[in-house]
C-alpha cells in the first residue's frame, strides 16, 4: 500500500480545483462537527476541576426560584463528610444598564474562600472584603470590562428584590474559569429587606471533605428533608450547572441531530466528488490493469485518494474549529461550560477518524465499480 | 437567442445521481436553517397569541416578571376604581388579582423535573383570558384543592392527567380538567383557585400581579401612564402583549447556535455546488463548443450554466423544505428565564419560512454557479470542440 502513496498523491493533484473545493467543503463541515462535538463534550463529558469535584449545591426541590429556610444549614452541616456550608443567593438586578450581564450573588464572605479556593486575590483584599459589610468582590473580567478599580462604588437596582444596593469594591479576584461574577455580603442584603422577607437561602453550597463522599452527602441531605414541607434537591455543582442547559430546551437532541445532518452532508459531498473523479478515469483504470495492477490495488488507490482528501479536510477543519472555540471562550456567556470550551485531542482525533471513514465509505461504490470493470470495457469507455 | 431551459433540465435529469446528491447536500443545509426558524416562529406564535393588546399587566415597580412581583390585596381595591377599566356583563370591573409561582413536574424528557408556572386565579381572571376553554374534565371549584392543567402539560407530563394528584404547597392537588387557549402560553400553565393557592403559600395578603382590561386602546395607554405615575400603588404597568413579546428572547441561545451552524454549512454547500458545476462544465466542453458553433453567444452560455446551477440548488431548497415539514406541529419546550418555567410550543413551518428556504437554496446555487458558468463562457470554440 505504502508504495502507492505517490500515485494516490498524484491522482489527488490531477484536478487541483476539484480537490481544493472538496477539501474546503469537507473542512467546513468537519469544522462545524468539531465545534458541536466540543460543545457536546463540554456539556455531557466535562471533567470537574479538582475544586469543583468537592462542591455540591442544595436547592429547593421545586425550583431555583423558590427559597429554603436558613435554618436548614445546621442539619446540612452535621451530615458526615461536610466540611463547610455557605448560603448563596442569586441577586439578579441591573448594573447601570440591563445589557450589562454578569452574575451577582449574595454570599457569606467569611466562608467563600474555603469553598472556592480557586479564587485568587491578595490577603489584604480578602480581609477588607470580609470585614466591610457593604463591600463587594468582582472578577477580573468585570473590572476590566467596566473599568472598575478597588475603592470604586457600584450600584445595583434589584428586580427580584425590591431594593437598590450600593457597594464599595474591596477585592478583585482572578480565577482560571470564572472571572465574571460579583459577590457581596448576604447580611447586607438581609438588612436592606423588610424584616418579613429576611432569612432565607436560595442555595446552599456544600464543601465535601473528599470527592468520594460527594454522592453520600447528596443523598443524606435530601433524605433529611424528605418529609419536610420544603424538600431539597442536592447535586454536584457540575450537575447543577447542567440543569441550566436543559433549561434552554432539548439541547442534546438539537446538537445530535445537527451533527447527524452535517455528517450526512459530508458523506454526500465526498461521494459526489469521488464518483465524478472515478468516472473521468475509467480509461486510466483500464491502462493500469493492463500494466498488471490487481482489482484490489486499484480499489485501494481510489479509496486511499478519498481518505487522503478528507483527512486534509479534517486537519483544516480541526484547526478552524479550535479557532472558533477560542472565540467562544472570549464571548460573555452565562453558560459556565462554554467558558472552558476547548477542542480536546480526543475530540479532534474523533473528527479526523470520522473524516477518513466518511471518505472511504463514500468512495467505496464508485471505487468498487471501477476496479471490477473489465479491461476491454474500460479501455473502450469514452467520458 | 437564449439557450432553452429544457436543455438545462435535460442535463440535470441525465446525471441523476450527481444532481440528486448535490441537491441533497443543499437540502440538508436548508433544512437545518429552516428547523431553527420554525422553532423561533413557533415560540413567537405562542407568545404573540398570549397577549391581549387591551389588557394591562400590573407588577411591582422594578420587577419585570410575574414570578418576582408583589401586589397587595389592599392595592387591588384602589386599582379597581381607576378610570378606563372595562366591565363585564355583570357590571364588575375587569381586574384580576393573580398569584404566580412555579412547581416542579417530572417528564419523560427530564426525569429531574421541569418548572411549570402555577397560577392562582379567580373567575374574573378566567373570563379575561380570550379563547380559554375546557378541553376535557371541568374547571376547579373555588375553595377546593383542584387544578386545571394546560393541554401541552397534559400531553408532555405523564403525571398530570385528569384524576392524578400533584403534590405542592401544603399537600395534594387533584387534576380535574385540561384547558386550552389557542396557542397561547396558558397551554403550558397550571390554574387553581386563587384563595386556595395563596393560603397554601402563606401569601393571602401579598399576591403577584394584577391584570386589567381597558375599554379601548387609548384608555389602555392612559391607564398604563396613570398606574406608573401613581405614587401610592408604586407599580409598573405594561401592555400584556408587550410582556409576552419580550419573552421571545428565550430562544436566543438556540437561535444563535442554529444560525451559526447554518452559516458554516452554507460555506460547505457552496463549495460542493461549485464542484458539481465545474464538473458539469468540464464534461460538456464539446457541447459548449457545439453551442457556440450554432451561434449561441458567450453571454447565453454563461446565463444557461448559471440557470442550471440555480435550478439544481432550487431543487435542493425544495427538498430541504420537504425535509423539515415533518417537524411541523411537533411540540417541544423551552425554559424562559423571565418566568423561570417552561413554555411548550410547536414548530411552525410557515409558508414564509419555506420561501426563505428555497431562496436560500437558490442563493447557494448562485454563489456556487457563478465561477463555473464564467469558466464555460470563456472557452474558445476550437479548443472546446477538441476536448475529450
Amino acid at each position: 500500500m505504502i508504495r502507492y502513496l505517490p500515485l494516490i498523491f498524484k491522482n489527488a493533484l490531477r484536478s487541483r480545483r476539484r480537490s481544493i473545493l472538496t477539501i474546503c467543503s469537507v473542512a467546513a463541515s468537519l469544522c462545524l462537527l468539531g465545534v458541536l462535538m466540543a460543545i457536546y463534550h463540554a456539556f455531557y463529558f466535562g471533567q470537574a476541576t479538582p475544586a469543583q469535584a468537592l462542591r455540591l449545591v442544595a436547592r429547593n426541590r421545586i425550583s431555583l426560584a423558590t427559597v429554603m429556610p436558613i435554618s436548614y444549614r445546621q442539619k446540612i452541616q452535621q451530615v458526615p463528610g461536610v466540611r463547610e456550608v455557605m448560603i448563596m443567593q442569586w441577586f439578579g438586578g441591573v448594573y447601570k444598564d440591563s445589557k450589562n450581564v454578569f452574575a451577582r450573588f449574595a454570599i457569606e464572605p467569611s466562608r467563600l474562600f474555603t469553598l472556592y479556593p480557586e479564587y485568587i486575590t491578595s490577603e489584604e483584599e480578602k480581609k477588607a472584603f470580609i470585614r466591610e459589610r457593604s463591600a463587594c468582590m468582582i472578577g477580573r473580567a468585570i473590572a476590566d470590562k467596566y473599568n472598575i478599580k478597588l475603592g470604586d462604588r457600584m450600584t445595583l437596582t434589584g428586580d427580584i428584590f425590591p431594593v437598590t444596593m450600593e457597594f464599595t469594591v474591596r477585592a478583585i479576584y482572578d480565577s482560571a474559569d470564572n472571572n465574571e461574577t460579583m459577590y457581596f455580603n448576604l447580611d447586607y442584603l438581609f438588612e436592606s429587606l423588610s424584616a418579613r422577607r429576611r432569612d432565607f437561602a436560595g442555595t446552599f453550597v456544600i464543601l465535601a471533605d473528599n470527592p468520594n463522599s460527594v454522592s453520600g452527602i447528596a443523598k443524606a441531605v435530601d433524605d433529611t428533608y424528605r418529609n419536610a414541607t420544603i424538600q431539597t434537591r442536592t447535586e454536584t455543582e457540575q450537575a447543577f450547572q447542567l440543569g441550566f442547559i436543559s433549561f434552554l430546551g432539548n439541547v442534546k437532541v438539537f446538537l445530535l441531530s445537527i451533527c447527524g445532518a452535517v455528517t450526512f452532508t459530508i458523506l454526500l459531498v465526498s461521494a459526489n466528488t469521488m464518483a465524478m473523479s472515478v468516472r473521468e478515469r475509467v480509461r486510466e483504470v483500464g491502462v493500469l490493469k493492463t500494466l498488471g495492477f490487481t482489482n484490489a490495488s486499484i480499489l485501494g488507490i481510489i479509496l486511499g485518494e478519498a481518505a487522503f482528501l478528507s483527512l486534509i479536510g479534517g486537519v483544516i477543519g480541526c484547526i478552524l474549529a479550535s479557532g472558533l472555540t477560542y472565540l467562544v471562550r472570549q464571548a460573555p456567556a452565562f453558560i459556565m461550560q462554554l467558558k472552558t470550551l476547548n477542542l480536546e485531542p480526543s475530540v479532534a482525533a474523533l473528527i479526523l477518524l470520522v473524516g477518513v471513514i466518511i471518505g472511504v465509505a463514500s468512495s467505496f461504490i464508485p471505487a468498487w465499480n471501477a476496479s471490477r470493470t473489465p479491461i476491454l470495457d474500460s479501455l473502450r469507455y469514452s467520458g | 437567442m437564449a439557450i432553452p431551459l429544457a436543455y438545462n433540465l435535460r442535463n440535470l435529469t441525465v446525471r441523476k445521481t450527481t444532481t440528486l446528491m448535490t441537491a441533497l447536500g443543499v437540502a440538508l443545509t436548508v433544512a437545518v436553517l429552516l428547523a431553527v426558524l420554525a422553532l423561533v416562529a413557533g415560540l413567537q406564535t405562542a407568545f404573540q397569541a398570549s397577549g391581549d393588546p387591551l389588557q394591562v399587566l400590573v407588577l411591582r415597580k422594578g420587577s419585570n416578571a410575574e414570578l418576582n412581583s408583589n401586589f397587595a390585596r389592599a392595592s387591588y381595591q384602589d386599582l379597581k376604581f381607576k378610570n378606563g377599566i372595562a366591565r363585564n356583563q355583570a357590571g364588575e370591573p375587569m381586574v384580576s388579582l393573580e398569584m404566580v409561582t412555579v412547581i416542579n413536574l417530572e417528564s419523560v424528557d427530564s426525569p429531574s423535573g421541569m418548572n411549570i408556572t402555577l397560577r392562582g386565579i379567580s373567575p374574573i381572571g378566567l373570563e379575561m383570558r380570550g379563547g380559554l376553554k375546557i378541553d376535557s374534565g371541568r374547571w376547579f371549584q373555588q375553595g377546593r384543592r383542584e387544578i386545571v392543567v394546560g393541554k401541552s402539560i397534559a400531553k408532555r407530563y405523564p403525571n398530570a392527567h385528569i384524576g392524578d394528584k400533584l403534590k405542592f404547597g401544603r399537600g395534594d392537588w387533584e387534576v380535574v380538567g385540561v384547558m386550552s387557549a389557542g396557542e397561547s402560553a396558558v397551554n403550558s400553565e397550571v390554574f387553581a383557585d386563587l384563595n386556595q393557592v395563596s393560603s397554601d403559600y402563606n401569601r393571602s395578603e401579598v399576591l403577584s400581579s394584577a391584570l386589567v382590561r381597558a375599554t379601548d386602546p387609548i384608555a389602555a395607554q392612559a391607564l398604563i401612564n396613570d398606574l406608573k405615575a401613581d405614587q401610592k400603588l408604586n407599580v409598573d404597568a405594561r401592555s400584556e402583549k408587550e410582556y409576552f413579546a419580550s419573552q421571545t428572547s428565550s430562544a436566543a441561545p438556540i437561535e444563535f447556535l442554529g444560525i451559526f451552524v447554518a452559516v458554516i454549512m452554507t460555506v460547505g454547500s457552496c463549495f460542493a455546488a461549485m464542484n458539481t458545476m465545474y464538473a458539469a462544465v468540464a464534461r460538456r466542453a464539446k457541447e459548449i463548443g457545439t453551442l457556440r458553433v450554432l451561434g449561441f453567444s458567450r453571454g447565453g452560455i454563461l446565463l444557461s450554466f448559471f440557470i442550471e446551477s440555480l435550478l439544481l440548488s432550487g431543487l435542493g431548497g425544495i427538498l430541504g423544505c420537504i425535509l423539515v415539514l415533518p417537524l411541523n406541529n411537533i411540540t417541544t419546550g423551552i425554559g424562559s428565564f423571565v418566568t423561570f418555567s417552561e413554555i411548550s410550543f410547536q414548530f411552525h413551518v410557515t409558508p414564509v419560512i419555506m420561501v426563505i428556504g428555497v431562496l436560500f437554496g437558490v442563493f447557494m446555487g448562485a454563489i456556487g454557479g457563478l465561477f463555473p458558468a464564467r469558466n464555460a463562457a470563456k472557452k474558445e470554440i476550437l479548443v472546446a470542440l477538441r476536448e475529450v
